[in-house]
């Protein structure tokens, strides 16, 4: 079990500890609801440190990134960043990540702890033309500050004007008093909020100092259990629960980064599946009933036969209702489509739902 | 954490206070935090006799859901009203916080259940175990 560089820090805040992804990491602090609350209407202060950041470089790291994903990097301009998937080459998921363009042949790409390994193997084994690949996961630390003062919390820490970093972009700029950090306007909450990338050894100062810069505004630490509820409410997925390596992209909603203008693994299996047409869609569910819909329960149509299965739910802390993502028939997926959620044995009414299940706060 | 004296428990985390004529039963301190932030308390069981270690409901909070065990052998003979509208009460207060009033049908029961000390050598020694 690995530790993060602010392992002690959570120690002190009397954090909930629980194994993630092979890192012991804060579960909650002060209560779900609480922190949920703490991000939507004021700041809050999160270690995703586990995330594993590969850095791609030469005249060829843009081709491995073309290859190997499934949104097209090629559009990326310098301080821009991109949502984006690794396919294997039956259009399942590998990965979803981010892709960071640094530098003119300089990319960084953001995946998910669990799949750090897997990930990398990947990208050695399409490495046909020899970009130069780092693994810097275990000397990142990624502390994300995310709520509607998250900007005026890390404004007091550096002289660059953070709005005028857009959405999906960053800087590399001085934050307190580190060089060169890479402050990303990006986030899973829907809250609005930068992400920064920093050397381990800086890390603890820097969360302290965040902290204090936020205390004018209430800001708290916010642990994985509200991370999970602020990312569902916006609908975002999440790797292991809603996409896996059978899902492919167009199945689980994102056609999105799913461009047919370059070539890149599993292409022909997506492409044939975009003209025929997905069988099961990722869709959202909210409640009508009461319950909370879990990982695993069984959707069914309203005569009962069952057309999907959850992959992630939990009660929403601002609509007090269960919502959930889950994978139904391509017949149910249409959003208004009256539903059941089979919960531990009783079918309670659920409606296919549009997402965000809650309105974005980014702006 | 806190473990009244006068409350008797289970290793499922249920503690029970006996009355006079009936019994009040509800989930430890430990419990509600390991839960977290609960949302519902479903107890269907009004009415019904039920077995020492058969379940009487479940509480459901954000993260996660888990059954509620019998301490004793029973009749469930009231439900605590106010936890259908605030479930949170047993966030703030597991010990007011009552879930169940059962008439207790065996009273050799008692003897098998845990004191406040080894109650709290339990978690101590297995803290996970909810």
């Amino acid at each position: 079990m690995k530790n993060t560089s602010l392992a002690a820090i959570h120690q002190s805040l009397n954090a909930k500890m629980a194994p993630f992804a092979g890192y012991n990491m804060p579960i909650q602090y002060s209560g779900i609801n609480d922190e949920h609350e703490t991000v939507r209407n004021q700041v809050g202060i999160f270690d995703v440190s586990h995330m594993g950041e590969f850095f791609v470089k030469g005249p060829n790291a843009l081709d491995l990134i073309q290859r190997v994903t499934t949104n097209d990097a090629s559009t990326l301009y310098i301080g821009q960043v991109q949502y984006s998937c690794m396919t294997n080459t039956q259009g399942g998921i590998i990965d979803d990540l981010l892709v960071y363009r640094l530098d003119l042949e300089i990319y960084m790409l953001v995946v998910n702890a669990s799949n750090i390994e897997k990930d990398w193997n990947w990208l050695v084994d399409n490495n046909y033309k020899h970009a130069e690949l780092v693994d810097r996961s275990d000397e990142l630390s990624l502390i994300s500050v995310q709520g509607p003062y998250a900007v005026d919390t890390l404004q007091r820490l550096t002289s660059y004007q953070l709005n005028l970093i857009p959405y999906y972009h960053f800087r590399e700029l001085m934050l307190n008093g580190i060089p060169d950090m890479i402050v990303s306007n990006t986030g899973y909450t829907g809250a609005g909020g930068f992400e920064l990338y920093v050397p381990n050894h800086s890390a603890a100062a820097l969360w302290k100092a965040i902290m204090a810069a936020g205390s004018a505004y209430r800001i708290q630490p916010i642990g994985l259990g509200a991370r999970d509820t602020l990312r569902l409410e916006m609908g975002y997925c999440l790797y292991g629960n809603d996409i896996d390596d059978h899902a492919t992209p167009l199945e689980a909603g994102l056609g999105w980064i799913t461009k047919f203008n370059k070539e890149f693994n599993g292409k022909n299996v997506l492409q044939e599946q975009k003209s025929t047409g997905a069988k099961l869609k990722l869709v959202g569910i909210k409640m009508m009933e009461r319950g909370i819909p879990r990982h695993g329960y069984r959707i069914l149509n309203m005569d009962g036969e069952p057309i999907g299965a959850i992959t992630s739910g939990t009660q929403s802390p601002t609509l007090k209702t269960g919502i959930a993502l889950g994978y139904v028939a391509i017949d149910a997926a249409a959003p208004g489509t009256n539903v059941l959620v089979d919960i531990r044995g009783l079918p309670m009414g659920a409606c296919v739902s549009k997402m965000p299940f809650v309105q974005s706060q980014i702006k | 954490m806190n473990y009244p004296q006068h409350l008797l428990y289970t290793s499922d985390h249920e503690w029970i206070s006996f009355e006079q004529d009936h019994a009040l039963i509800g989930i430890t301190d430990f419990a509600q935090k390991e839960l977290g932030d609960i949302v519902y308390v479903d107890i269907p069981s009004l009415d019904k006799i039920i077995a020492k270690e058969a379940i009487f409901g479940t509480v459901e909070a954000v993260k996660t859901v888990s059954d509620l065990f019998m301490p004793v052998n029973g009749k469930v003979i009231a439900i605590n009203p106010l936890l259908e509208t605030n479930p949170e009460l047993v966030n703030q207060d597991p010990y007011s916080s009552w879930m169940i009033k059962v008439l207790v049908t065996s009273a050799s029961d008692r003897e098998s259940l845990l004191t406040a000390e080894q109650y709290q050598a339990l978690i101590v020694s297995n803290p996970s175990s909810h």
